[in-house]
């Protein structure tokens, strides 16, 4: 997936001169914006078969869903969203600074976005390291017994159907930070191409391009939030 | 341009302005890429074909003797997704596509041509995880993988096979993704979207199902394999999953992936029509939109794979009723095909054979789908051979002739060679009669109550069975017969004229075979699609014939 995001920014922005087979450097531009909207549009349906697989199974096992979502740390997801929302705000800062050719500024925006991606990650790494704890990781060694049904009191989720919102979860958010992987290694790009001093007014593609997709890799957490984290929280 | 002789001195063109091996392997010229594609996708074909033919021999009988229950079971799975992933899916669009898309609105390339070489390899390491997963063992669940069978049950290599075809869904997706960019951004100027060839618009409607459905089977598969190596249960009803959720989401993408191969293959039909009846294509804007409404349709009718699967019979209607709309779309291209026909000048050269075999197959092939779309009837004859029947007739019969029609069109303009018209117009129709002697024998054998994938049979169903390997030799002498003489034009065959079919279409005003960026000056298109009344007829019999 990633290789084609990447490969979608590296096809433009290797050559800062205008590649041959365009007519003009806004050819280019639109064709390289384009691409990465019809990439993303791509990507809406792969996280789209997850989530309706999602749907499924929260309409199927509402109860044992609550349940399940009650031992996520909440506090942790909620930082995270926050440290997601700041990063959108840093990319933007730095496709401003590339097309107002403010150098300092670009590159350290770009920083502070590779600063909050680790920390999402090592967040993430945090929590997912609490479900191996507490034997919440799908497959052989999971156990979720005993955990009540919010609002059903005297009932208790059924272990199997646990674990299929555990599965979820964790296909879901490892997708995502797959990609969160991916965008730290394309805004690292970002940065070496500002260092050189290649991001210019005149030619900040790979920049925007790189910002449409971190900004489209924030969304999907924004989704995903509410989703696995909230649903049980009014009980 | 039709009096451009052939240049006694081989001008400069893409394919001799370099040589060896890594001016193949790392290039980004659109033309070498659906060279490289051209190789390979043949090379998948023919192992696919290897396996129908084991397949059809084990049927010659009706006891299983040939082969055991499981080696059969592995040689339908893998006759499937090999034929599906390896050569359905990439073929017109990943060679001819990628060949003819720049050419014909008249780009210098693709928008992304790295992208483009990248697809390649994408394929390319599919293809060669899927040979492993192949030669150690292969798969028994069917090109379908349904679970919990394919989670739970069988012992083969379900998580490499579903690797490699994750690893070509992308390249499937970065080629579909180059073709949106180019059709939108790199037209030629006055290539308006009413003046487009209609085998950009039917590219065009590939490129949305492509990069619509393909990311779900993708993610698909993912689950399939974590369900597999952690044994999850999301598909599997012990646990508490749900096998048609498997199902649906399968068939969101692979019912749609019909259209993958069908709309590139009509498109040829169009270009092929227009040029051998000298007309233009009638209604035009029909049959443009109409591939765009058969990839919008396409997407809302996966369920009728899954009318016995236990769906409720509500969905089952409407899923009924939105099987039969797609027969619109595919009515309005088969109708203004044979009206542009009509009182046309017809000329019966192979090309326009294929497009003939085209039109009866596809027709039939649509027809037959009508039976299993309705509710009705679908219960009667679903897992049966009339189902295998019907696809074949749109998959072989409709997408694999329109791919050799389309690869005799344009091999002059591809090769800078002309194809042996003989030998060529016998293979056409060795091909059309191997073809229904194979298939339509499976649906006769269906309606009365063959099922699919059983190694054996009871003896009163041999003759029809007989009758269709019978066939499937015809047809793979069919199959063997172009790659033959292609190869032979390659080195013997007479040099091609610019445009020696005095063909509308901006690929036919440039040299054959063109230079490296296709044009030496951008183009200025002035004139409609198809402009056929002002060129004339077509050219005189000696002058474009090979040998």
């Amino acid at each position: 997936m990633s290789d084609q995001a990447a490969a979608a920014v590296h096809a433009e922005g290797h050559n800062p001169a205008l590649l041959h087979h365009f007519a003009e450097p806004e050819q280019q531009r639109d064709a390289a914006s384009l691409g990465m909207w019809v990439f993303l549009a791509t990507e809406v349906m792969f996280f789209g078969g997850l989530f309706c697989a999602y749907l499924i199974y929260r309409l199927k096992y509402f109860g044992d869903f609550g349940a399940a979502s009650q031992t996520l740390n909440t506090a942790l997801g909620a930082a995270n969203t926050g440290v997601l929302i700041c990063s959108s705000l840093t990319v933007v800062v730095a496709v401003w600074a590339a097309q107002t050719a403010r150098r300092t500024l670009l590159i350290t925006s770009l920083i502070l976005t590779l600063i909050l991606g680790f920390a999402f990650l090592g967040i993430k790494g945090i929590e997912y390291r609490d479900k191996f704890v507490e034997h919440h990781v799908p497959g052989p060694s999971f156990s979720f017994d005993s955990e009540p049904i919010p609002g059903h009191p005297g009932q208790f989720a059924n272990p199997n159907h646990a674990q299929i919102y555990f599965a979820l979860y964790f296909v879901m958010t490892g997708l995502h930070a797959v990609h969160m992987i991916i965008g730290i290694g394309i805004f690292v790009w970002l940065l070496a191409l500002a260092w050189k001093g290649r991001l210019t007014p005149e030619y900040n593609t790979p920049v925007e391009i790189g910002g449409l997709y971190w900004h489209f890799v924030d969304i999907i957490w924004i989704y995903l939030f509410p989703l696995l984290y909230l649903i049980d929280k009014h009980k | 341009m039709a009096t451009a002789v052939a240049q006694p001195v081989e001008r400069e063109n893409y394919l001799n302005k370099h040589y060896g091996a890594l001016s193949w392997l790392f290039t980004t010229d659109h033309k070498r890429i659906a060279l490289l594609y051209l190789g390979s996708i043949t090379f998948f074909f023919f192992i696919g074909g290897f396996f129908a033919l084991l397949i059809r021999l084990e049927l010659l009988t009706p006891v299983g003797d040939l082969v055991q229950a499981d080696t059969y079971n592995k040689l339908f799975t893998m006759h499937g997704m090999v034929m599906v992933f390896f050569f359905l899916i990439p073929s017109i669009p990943a060679v001819l596509g990628n060949f003819l898309v720049p050419l014909m609105i008249g780009a210098k390339d693709l928008a992304f041509p790295r992208v483009n070489l990248l697809s390649w390899y994408l394929y390319i390491i599919g293809g060669t995880i899927m040979l492993h997963c192949m030669l150690t063992g292969g798969v028994d669940t069917g090109w379908t993988f349904y679970t919990p069978f394919s989670t739970a049950y069988t012992n083969t290599k379900i998580v490499e096979a579903g690797i490699a075809i994750f690893i070509a869904g992308f390249s499937s997706i970065l080629t579909g993704l180059n073709f949106v960019v180019t059709i939108h951004r790199m037209r030629a100027p006055g290539m308006t979207w009413s003046r487009l060839p209609l085998f950009i618009w039917a590219h065009y409607a590939t490129s949305i199902v492509q990069l619509l459905g393909t990311p779900v089977i993708a993610i698909t598969i993912v689950l399939v394999a974590a369900e597999r190596l952690l044994h999850l249960g999301i598909f599997d009803p012990k646990l508490g999953g749900d096998p048609l959720l498997f199902q649906h989401l399968f068939w969101f993408y692979s019912h749609p992936a019909v259209y993958i191969m069908i709309l590139p293959s009509m498109g040829v039909i169009s270009e092929v029509i227009a040029c051998y009846t000298r007309k233009r294509i009638f209604g035009y804007k029909f049959v443009a939109l109409s591939s765009i409404g058969i990839a919008v349709l396409g997407f809302l009718v996966w369920a009728h794979h899954m009318f016995v699967a236990g769906i409720s019979v509500y969905a089952a209607l409407v899923f009924s009723l939105l099987s039969y709309a797609v027969g619109v779309p595919s009515a309005v291209k088969v109708f203004n095909w044979t009206a542009t026909m009509y009182k046309g000048s017809i000329h019966y050269d192979a090309p326009m054979l294929y497009a003939f075999g085209f039109l009866g197959l596809f027709t039939i092939g649509g027809l037959t789908g009508l039976f299993l779309a309705c509710l009705g009837v679908d219960p009667h004859v679903t897992d049966t051979y009339f189902v295998v029947a019907h696809f074949h007739y749109i998959m072989v019969g409709g997408a694999v002739m329109g791919y050799l029609g389309g690869m005799h069109f344009w091999w002059p303009k591809i090769s800078g060679r002309l194809y042996p018209e003989g030998w060529a117009k016998l293979a056409a129709l060795i091909v059309f009669i191997g073809f229904n002697l194979t298939f339509f024998p499976q649906f006769i054998l269906g309606y009365v109550g063959m099922p699919r994938r059983y190694y054996q049979y009871p003896g009163e169903f041999q003759v029809l069975n007989v009758l269709s390997t019978a066939g499937a030799t015809v047809l793979g002498i069919g199959y063997l017969l172009p790659m033959v003489y292609f190869l032979w034009s390659m080195r013997y065959g007479k040099p091609a004229p610019d445009n020696p079919w005095n063909a509308a279409g901006l690929e036919w005003q440039t040299q054959s075979p063109p230079t490296t960026f296709n044009f030496d000056e951008e183009p200025v298109v002035t004139w409609e699609a198809y402009n056929y009344e002002q060129l004339g007829d077509f050219p005189p019999e000696q002058e474009a014939r090979g040998v």
